[in-house]
């Protein structure tokens, strides 16, 4: 339904954030994906989250592969360029577009299939790179596009909508994420807005590679009873470690929580976060703790959400290149050409 | 006695050398190569090794070439034999007349040796094992010492060399001194103990002149450097991993900022290929210049990126160092076999510009030009190497830079332009040239956003599935292609002395050999016009020169003569007036190959075809 113009109108008492920018803003297209699908759902938290950081839309890039969750940057920032690349090769992508200009914000979006299978490989080595960048997954468990295959992320022993059982086993990409050294890692369901929005704002502000794995189900292929992403499934087995209630910036934080229930997470840069304790005794600067708590709950079925893993100290990629702070594309002949002169010393070392 | 008198000859030779790859002989033998320049007179060596770390056969042929004829001759004037493996082979590749150098500590029967070759054995390990104890030194100096008695035999001045030593082991006195010994060790023994000049000998000229000795793959990359290029993505690969090892260092003498220390590049060693395109395709989409090294496996790999790249415009530079295919092939070996896959790469209807260096020189300023192209053409530039040029030392002209040389960013929109109020469409032929107008991502904070797809989609980047709208698309990037032609390097044309009615079509790493067929070719009296073609899209004066000639000889290093069926098939030419001549057993093609087979074809013409014309 892209034919369809978003009316330009707006309500002239919309709120407005410290930029004086209003939710539409952050709006895009109008999206052509199916009523009531978690994947809109992720698009309005994105949105939510970019307003209430007051970040200047053009600043972000947002990379995709293929994929109904690929679709979704047309319908979010519709100020900032977008790329819907190639099948599973997001993480490539935008590692080239991250190393040109250290600047933007890199906003990677992907599916379960694109992550989980054709692009695993990628996934795996973005990550473990430590490139710069929010990477969420829009985990559905299913193709949607081609009309309901399992997906790497099928659970084993949930049936799909045609009644097949998934015999192979599931790959769980936040397990994945934490092995492979990604120094902000969150499980969230799209359906749960008030947790989603403070963590990809918090992914955002991270500095180094943040993977948020969002469970949201596909009400056309994968909603239904025996499916372990439906709706109905996930409120029922979500076991939340936490909720992240506040982002600041350097400040010291000031929210009144009775003692013992909130933790104060600071990061490199000196940005804080409050997170709401749910399980008294998760530890999320605990990378090795993280990994054994997922697969305990996750053998007995549950489907731990909340921020998982930050590292305090996380690096990326430009930092172990050694990169010049200026945008390597902002750089020109003057800066990048050695000139006659070096040229007359090569030519003479070769003789 | 050789029945056979043993061949004399001055500057005008050929060296093999065959040895144990990882013996350590590979700098011996390039010492040796140097040192001959050294003297003024031109050399030309190539590396024949196999796809192995350690123990399998490989050798290092020295073409020693005062008329500086720079191609593979063909045949042995003088094995120097250092691995049993390989012995028989070796003696018999060596010309009649021709000399046989071996290490004659363990004797050898009669029958391992031949009657019309003159046979020198000087015994290396004997000299070896009572000066050295430590095996590795033993190894090493061996080299070294047979290089000094290939210096008494052959009449070269020991000065040269030990000067190379010297500029080799600067500030590393203890290596110097050690090296120096070896040499002496062995040219003594010669002198001592062999006839020494032989028949082949070394005479100091003055046929270098400024030229330089530099690998394809080095030029190649330093051509990276000076054209701007900041993000490197590649995946190892024989023959094109030394091109991103050298863009490195390079890089680390020539691109660290002088104040801060840090880097003005990135370099990625990707997971595979797919990512290294992938990386270079992002961050070409975002305004650096970008590049990756290959060889034909990877192209494979990189398909369904390059058809992006065509597709959404965005652009991208690919050094492709071929080698002899079709899959894993011959890793080791050269061909010029992709030019179809180039050409054509990814499905649905495509076409990608290549250029085709002939040579180090021509590498380093078609490297640095493809930047260049990319960026003002948007879409994928082919630089073709091949293993040939790419891993050989090559003489070739100095390299040279213009200082008020800027770069070509190519038609971008600045944040200026767009509140200026400039009519932004990213796939809007705003010159009639068929290149749009492209944003880098951040530029303006309303203007100049758009959706960069693989999908159809219309003037202004919006999605659309319309028949008309797509053909549109597909129309303007043919008028894109045709801008192309007159961009890229174009054709050079060398006539002959007189008329004919001949010529002959070549390009790349062809072109020592072609040259000097054409002497050949002259004193057995055919006379042919020759062009070589630098870059596809093809210049209009290909389908002249075409014209201009009854038959038109197109010689090429692989099996289905692929330039000719892409000449074909672009320029609508009658195939049976182009004449595939073709070399593709992996070896490069040698003068004497073309001569043979053009000067075969040409007397076959001229006896009975024409007259039935004439008739």
């Amino acid at each position: 339904m892209t034919y369809i113009a978003k009316p330009k109108f707006q309500h002239p008492g919309l709120p407005k954030n410290d930029l004086g920018f209003t939710h539409r803003d952050y709006e895009g297209k109008v999206s052509t994906l199916c009523a009531g699908c978690g994947h809109d759902s992720i698009t309005a938290s994105i949105i939510e989250a970019c307003y209430e950081l007051s970040i200047e839309p053009h600043r972000v890039a947002k990379i995709s592969g293929i994929g109904c969750s690929s679709k979704t940057p047309d319908y979010f920032l519709g100020n900032s360029h977008g790329f819907n690349s190639v099948h599973g090769r997001m993480p490539s992508v935008l590692t080239g577009a991250n190393l040109a200009n250290r600047d933007l914000i890199y906003l990677g979006v992907s599916g379960d299939g694109d992550s989980a299978s054709i692009g695993f490989g990628q996934f795996a080595h973005s990550i473990r790179r430590g490139v710069n960048m929010t990477y969420i997954v829009e985990n559905n468990g299913v193709y949607g596009l081609t009309k309901g295959q399992f997906s790497a992320t099928a659970d084993r022993g949930s049936k799909s909508k045609k009644g097949v059982m998934n015999n192979d086993n599931a790959i769980d990409l936040v397990a994945m994420a934490l092995q492979l050294g990604a120094s902000f890692v969150a499980r969230s369901f799209s359906g749960d807005k008030s947790q989603l929005v403070p963590l990809i704002a918090a992914a955002i502000q991270h500095k180094g590679a943040s993977f948020i794995d969002v469970i949201s189900p596909c009400v056309a292929f994968n909603n239904h009873a025996g499916s372990t992403k439906s709706f109905d499934y996930v409120r029922e087995h979500n076991d939340a470690v936490n909720r992240l209630d506040v982002i600041t910036g350097r400040d010291p934080i000031t929210v009144d929580y009775a003692p013992g229930t909130v933790q104060v997470v600071e990061q490199h840069d000196g940005t804080k976060l409050a997170l709401r304790k749910i399980d008294a005794d998760y530890d999320p600067n605990d990378r090795l703790a993280a990994m054994t708590f997922l697969q305990k709950h996750a053998a007995k079925g549950q489907i731990v959400t909340g921020l998982l893993y930050v590292d305090h100290e996380a690096e990326d990629l430009h930092t172990h290149l050694d990169t010049v702070e200026k945008p390597l594309n902002t750089l020109n002949a003057g800066d990048l050409c050695p000139g006659t002169p070096a040229l007359e010393k090569i030519n003479a070392s070769l003789r | 006695m050789p029945v056979q008198s043993p061949i004399s000859s001055v500057n005008d030779f050929v060296v093999r050398f065959a040895n144990v790859n990882g013996s350590g002989s590979a700098s011996a033998n390039e010492l040796f190569a140097r040192s001959i320049l050294r003297h003024g007179v031109p050399v030309s060596p190539r590396n024949i090794f196999p796809s192995n770390i350690q123990g399998l056969p490989t050798w290092y042929e020295v073409r020693v070439t005062e008329a500086g004829h720079l191609g593979a001759r063909g045949g042995v004037d003088m094995m120097v034999s250092m691995n049993p493996q390989t012995w028989d082979k070796d003696l018999a590749s060596i010309e009649p007349g021709g000399y046989l150098f071996y290490d004659s500590t363990k004797p050898m029967p009669a029958s391992k040796f031949r009657a019309d070759i003159t046979v020198i054995g000087v015994p290396l390990t004997a000299i070896t094992n009572s000066t050295y104890t430590d095996p590795r030194q033993r190894q090493l100096f061996k080299n070294i010492i047979y290089l000094g008695a290939l210096c008494a035999l052959l009449d070269m001045d020991p000065k040269l060399i030990e000067q190379l030593i010297g500029e080799q082991y600067k500030g590393k006195e203890k290596l110097l001194s050690s090296n120096v010994h070896a040499l002496h060790l062995g040219r003594d023994w010669a002198l001592q103990n062999l006839k020494c000049p032989i028949g082949l000998r070394v005479k100091k000229s003055d046929k270098v002149g400024d030229r330089i000795f530099i690998e394809g793959n080095s030029a190649a990359a330093l051509g990276a450097v000076y054209g701007g290029a900041t993000v490197c993505a590649w995946y190892p690969i024989t023959p094109s991993s030394s091109l991103a090892d050298a863009f490195g260092s390079h890089c680390k003498k020539l691109r660290h900022d002088p104040a801060t220390g840090k880097a003005k590049y990135a370099i990625v060693q990707g997971e595979d290929e797919l990512a290294s395109i992938g990386i270079v395709i992002g961050a070409s989409w975002n305004g650096a210049r970008a590049f990756t090294a290959t060889s034909g496996p990877g192209i494979s790999l990189m398909q369904e990126f390059i058809g992006l790249s065509y597709f959404a415009e965005i652009p991208a530079v690919i050094m492709n160092v071929q080698r002899a295919g079709p899959s894993t092939g011959m890793p080791t070996r050269t061909q010029q076999c992709d030019i179809i896959a180039c050409a054509y790469a990814s499905h649905g209807d495509t076409k990608h510009v290549l250029l085709f260096p002939e040579d180090p020189a021509e590498a380093f300023e078609f490297a640095a030009q493809a930047f260049d192209l990319a960026e003002r053409l948007q879409t994928t530039i082919f630089v073709m190497l091949d293993l040939d040029i790419g891993m050989n030392h090559r003489l070739c002209r100095p390299l040279k830079w213009d200082d008020a040389r800027q770069y070509d960013r190519g038609k971008v929109m600045t944040a200026e332009m767009l509140e200026d109020g400039r009519d932004f469409g990213r796939y809007l032929d705003v010159d009639g040239d068929g290149i749009p107008f492209r944003t880098y991502p951040g530029t303006h904070p309303t203007k100049g956003s758009f959706f960069t797809r693989g999908t159809s989609r219309d003037r202004y980047a919006r999605y659309s599935e319309e028949g008309s709208v797509y053909a549109d698309n597909m129309q303007r990037l043919v008028r894109k292609f045709e801008t192309a032609q007159d961009m890229v390097p174009r054709p050079l044309q060398a006539n002959a002395a007189k008329p004919t009615k001949y010529g002959v079509i070549y390009f790349g790493s062809t072109s020592p050999a072609m040259d000097e067929a054409i002497g050949i070719l002259e004193a057995r009296g055919h006379q042919l016009d020759r062009l070589r073609i630098r870059a596809f899209p093809f210049h209009s004066s290909v389908a002249s020169f075409i014209a201009d000639h009854d038959f038109v000889y197109v010689v090429e290093q692989n099996r289905d003569a692929q330039l000719r069926s892409l000449i074909v098939n672009e320029n609508g030419i009658d195939p049976v007036r182009l004449v595939p001549i073709l070399n593709y057993d992996g070896t490069p093609i040698t003068a004497r190959f073309i001569a043979n087979a053009i000067g075969d074809h040409q007397d076959q013409l001229q006896v009975t075809p024409l007259r039935k014309v004439k008739s």
